[in-house]
């Protein structure tokens, strides 16, 4: 009887589903074929194919890398956001576990307090956290590491502590019994278990810290160092115009890794966001 | 175990709590405190009392920004939780190909505000230079603009978690409305949405605080042009700090107000939702 159901209405909303999807991605397609199109003729006509008079190959990438230095830059964004989410993943799991199993008024304050922090817009932070990376030294890919350390240390402790609380005490006990130190219950029987929290946790801080605009570009030595959202948003100054041949092939190359990254972990991604959306 | 913790105390919370501090609670105390002084830097604060909140509630710019941002998250909450229940009924049926529609849906959001913006601007010049227009010919294009940019971008996200809300409700209350011989709108009403009210909880929360703290599109697609008019609060704090000489202390009050606005917004909404949840 379902099954029979399926089958009437299926055809219809599939085909419904299907345009819907191409016009939902088809955004994404009009940036990749202007990336190949003349400068002059990406704002004039922005929906056409690249033909024989406005093809200019990889001239748009070449001049983009060029300007931007987007080697470098993805070098930047990776260096942060591998550093920053392998830091965030091992403290605050620590950090979360030990808050956890020691109840008193000062855990229950970090917790409160890590819960409070994912409410609190960056702006309200922006300045003063920048002028303290500024004179602590932090305005480097090492130092900023540490910033997303603190800033994103809110919403991980808090996913792990949801998670902790439903781990079984009597194994930790049973370790300790057989001789383990904590940091040998933590690592040997704690972080096995934890292991699927560690993969939501791990998604949500990378795609927040990889497409982070503003932290970077407050914090970090813009002279020095660039990541790819700030080296796009740069085509942009100076000049007052924007070149949309090179935006368009920076854009291109902004989004292949991303698609790249979804496509081998997807099924972990969409894990990751409901377990971060029942948590919070 | 409570009394070896101790001892194992440091390597636990102290880098966490280390980078929390430096990260989040002393930038935020700061920033408290230095909204009632006038600055240049953070250590030559001089106190001034309310003079820059005094400051804040003069500056037309913020006014108008705060009412921008008012009704764009008015309009993008609804607009992105209506479509993204819906096609997250429709990913529920059955269909043929809904992993595939799943997959596409969800990708705008892993792409960054930066790149998101520059995307939606060729493709939005592009379509009104057939009137010719450009999107910052008036605030109505670059709010429309943003509406439709922000729910492209997460009405995966929500889609993701309506649709594991839609599938933990148990399958024999559809079984005794259709015995009790409930139309497909009741079960609608009846059934589905009282029963989704936890997920509806999480999703208007994560919209109406990602609308009132959004950025990076803001700044991309339209940059506040036309004069400013299409400025939400996030990006008038930032221009208020980095482009108006000597207006530090105002940006960091307006940031204290947009601070307490976002929190009270946050607790009111939850308590309204949650008080509509179903006991399961």
């Amino acid at each position: 009887m379902t099954s029979e159901k399926k089958q009437k209405g299926g055809w219809g909303l599939t085909i419904f589903l299907s345009l819907f999807s191409v016009l939902y991605v088809l955004p994404i397609v009009i940036v990749f074929t202007n990336s190949f199109k003349k400068k002059a003729f990406i704002n004039r006509y922005p929906f056409t194919l690249p033909d024989s008079k406005s093809f200019v190959g990889f001239e748009n990438y070449i001049e983009g890398i060029r300007k931007t230095d987007f080697f470098n830059a993805f070098g930047t964004s990776l260096f942060i956001t591998v550093g920053s989410v392998a830091l965030i993943l091992v403290c605050t799991s620590m950090c979360a576990w030990y808050i956890t199993r020691r109840s008193n008024r000062f855990t229950r304050s970090v917790y409160m307090l890590c819960v409070f922090s994912m409410v609190v817009p960056f702006q309200m932070v922006m300045f003063t956290l920048s002028k303290i990376a500024d004179m602590l030294r932090l305005d480097n890919p090492l130092g900023i590491i540490f910033v997303y350390l603190g800033f994103g240390a809110g919403l991980a402790v808090f996913m792990f502590c949801g998670f902790v609380k439903s781990i079984p005490l009597e194994i930790e006990e049973a370790a300790m019994i057989d001789g383990c130190n904590p940091l040998q219950i933590f690592f040997k029987v704690v972080f096995p278990v934890m292991k699927p929290t560690y993969i939501s946790v791990g998604i949500l801080e990378t795609m927040w810290i990889w497409n982070d605009y503003l932290l970077p570009y407050l914090v970090l030595d813009l002279k020095k160092y660039k990541t790819i959202p700030i080296a796009i948003q740069y085509l942009k100054g100076g000049y007052g115009s924007i070149d949309w041949g090179a935006m368009m092939a920076m854009l291109v190359l902004a989004i292949i890794p991303i698609i790249v990254f979804y496509m081998a972990c997807q099924k972990h991604i969409i894990k990751g966001v409901v377990a971060g959306a029942v948590k919070g | 175990m409570e009394r070896s913790l101790r001892k194992y105390s440091p390597i636990f919370i102290l880098p966490t709590m280390l980078a929390f501090f430096v990260g989040f609670i002393l930038p935020f105390i700061m920033g408290i405190y230095l909204s009632f002084c006038e600055f240049t830097t953070v250590t030559d604060g001089k106190f001034v009392g309310l003079k820059n909140y005094i400051k804040v509630f003069q500056d037309a710019t913020f006014l108008h920004s705060l009412w921008f941002t008012v009704l764009f998250t008015i309009v993008s909450v609804i607009a992105i939780n209506v479509l993204a229940f819906a096609v997250a009924m429709l990913m529920t049926k059955g269909i043929r190909g809904t992993n595939v529609f799943r997959t596409v849906f969800f990708m705008p959001n892993l792409i960054g505000g930066i790149v998101l913006g520059y995307i939606w601007q060729l493709i939005f010049n592009g379509i009104l230079q057939y009137f010719s227009r450009t999107l910052t010919y008036s605030s109505k294009y670059g709010f429309w603009g943003l509406v439709i940019l922000i729910c492209w971008q997460q009405i995966g996200y929500m889609m993701i978690i309506y649709i594991a809300g839609l599938q933990s409700i148990p399958g024999d209350l559809y079984e005794a409305a259709e015995i009790d011989g409930c139309t497909k709108r009741q079960t609608l009403f009846k059934i589905t949405i009282p029963m989704s009210m936890p997920s509806i909880t999480i999703c208007t929360f994560l919209t109406l605080t990602n609308g009132f703290k959004l950025f990076d599109q803001n700044l991309a697609l339209t940059a506040g042009q036309p004069s400013n008019k299409t400025e939400m609060l996030a990006l008038n704090i930032f221009s208020t700090f980095y482009s108006r000489v000597g207006w530090e202390g105002v940006g960091q009050a307006k940031a204290v107000i947009f601070f307490i606005i976002v929190v009270a917004i946050a607790l009111i909404q939850l308590r309204l939702t949650r008080s509509k949840e179903v006991q399961q």
